[in-house]
């Protein structure tokens, strides 16, 4: 819950703002702003990934774990899809373009009981997502922005994208999903932010 | 003192005490915040504007105090085209409230518990966390050796330039390495190029030594910096990093 009531009716004095227009702003969560650049924001320095060692797992409560290589990974049937993202430091970039293979693509044929993932990346990042929130035409692992290969700063050659939630889950440099019974803080959500992440109810942070 | 563990980051109202213009684009506010309930050096805060017909802007803003300090501070470069900087630079007045919420972040923070080096990298307003961990350093008992290599456009442009000063001369264990991108004054005796390969190698200390290291700035100062360091052998584990980009506040 947003702790909005303490200071209902504060105004701030000579703020007036610039007001977008209302046809993007049911668009806009709350306490969001529009971008049209595309800002980069990581942890650390942006990793170099070599492709021929590069693979793509799911892992963890599955019997038979999966793994492809960028080859095989690559000959996934792919979708193109057109998104609004937003990022927990406020900014949304509406209608991005990206191309890449659907997590449901991925899933066919998995028996799981597990209700929880870490998806999981190069220089060790993770996040937590629950997996009905990537399944069901939910979420994809992508390798093009906009027509073109994905930039290294922006998560390239394959991020991960599940625009429903805050884009710190949408991982930079992804390189699998390990499937939990439990579910586990990953990078962010061990590090103050909230553990689901959802733009319209403002989940930015522990609490929220 | 921080709790450790989940609890609610509530909105708060701090007042406006004191305004410090430290460049001609960028201005510190001291703010009297009674519920602030503490903060580590390098987390953020974030900024909520309302307008009298409930139109609503937010924006986060790195903390620039130490946790020491009375009041809480933050240093913010007003952007022409932006929406919230050219309010709190420009209008907010001394006695004026304002609602924050913080503090924000636990990865990019300086304990300052521990006597490894700490090397700092900063361009432009990426200083403001920096500067945090450098007020905090100037109040821990054993002191870690730092350095901090500041980049700006200009001389005009160095944020905290009397006070980085003040600091490094009252404390061996500080330098302070100055580059401008964008001019060469007279007498000046520091860099006057872009962050590259000789001059961090000239700045940091070698690999080997176990180092704790933050880089700040514009994104690609930032990823200039960071791949520097990499390509010199920093475990990347051990560089924390922070980006913004053109647009913002």
């Amino acid at each position: 819950m947003r702790d909005t009531h303490p200071l209902m009716g504060f105004v701030s004095r000579g703020f007036r703002g610039k007001r977008r227009d209302t046809a993007s702003s049911a668009r806009v969560p709350p306490g969001q702003y529009v971008v049209t650049d595309f800002p980069v924001l990581s942890a650390g320095p942006t990793p170099r990934v070599n492709l021929d060692q590069w693979t793509f797992s799911i892992e963890g409560e599955i019997d038979e774990p999966k793994r492809w290589t960028w080859k095989e990974f690559r000959a996934l049937a792919a979708e193109t899809v057109t998104k609004d993202i937003h990022c927990v430091t406020k900014w949304s970039k509406l209608d991005t373009t990206w191309k890449g293979v659907s997590v449901d693509t991925l899933m066919e044929g998995v028996e799981t009981a597990a209700e929880f993932t870490t998806v999981f990346s190069d220089a060790g990042y993770t996040t937590n997502i629950p997996l009905d929130d990537i399944t069901g035409n939910k979420a994809w692992v992508v390798y093009e922005f906009d027509g073109q290969p994905l930039h290294p700063e922006h998560g390239g050659p394959v991020r991960f994208l599940v625009p429903h939630l805050y884009f710190w889950k949408s991982a930079k440099w992804v390189r699998g999903i390990r499937l939990q019974n439990e579910e586990h803080p990953g990078f962010w959500e061990s590090n103050g932010y909230n553990m689901y992440g959802d733009p319209w109810r403002e989940q930015r942070y522990w609490g929220d | 003192m921080i709790s450790r563990g989940p609890r609610l980051i509530t909105w708060q109202l701090g007042v406006l005490a004191e305004i410090v213009q430290e460049t001609p684009r960028v201005s510190s506010l001291y703010f009297d915040a009674p519920d602030w309930p503490g903060h580590l050096a390098g987390q953020h805060v974030d900024v909520r504007l309302t307008a009298d017909d409930g139109y609503q802007a937010e924006r986060s803003y790195s903390i620039a105090s130490a946790p020491e300090d009375r009041r809480l501070a933050l240093t913010v470069e007003r952007l022409d085209d932006g929406e919230v900087s050219p309010y709190l630079v420009g209008e907010l007045r001394v006695g004026d409230k304002l609602e924050l919420r913080g503090p924000i972040g636990g990865y990019f923070v300086w304990r300052g518990e521990e006597e490894r080096p700490l090397l700092l990298i900063g361009g432009g307003s990426g200083v403001v966390p920096l500067m945090s961990m450098l007020r905090h350093r100037s109040h821990v008992a054993r002191k870690a050796p730092a350095r901090l290599l500041f980049s700006s456009r200009t001389l005009a442009d160095v944020i905290y330039h009397a006070e980085l000063e003040h600091l490094s001369s009252a404390d061996g264990g500080l330098r302070v390495f100055h580059t401008l991108t964008r001019e060469k004054p007279a007498g000046w005796t520091g860099y006057t190029r872009r962050i590259d390969e000789a001059m961090v190698k000239e700045v940091v200390w070698p690999t080997q030594d176990m180092v704790d290291v933050f880089v700040c700035g514009p994104t690609s100062f930032v990823e200039a910096a960071a791949s520097l360091l990499v390509a010199m052998g920093y475990d990347p584990r051990a560089v924390k990093t922070e980006r913004f980009g053109a647009t913002g506040g």
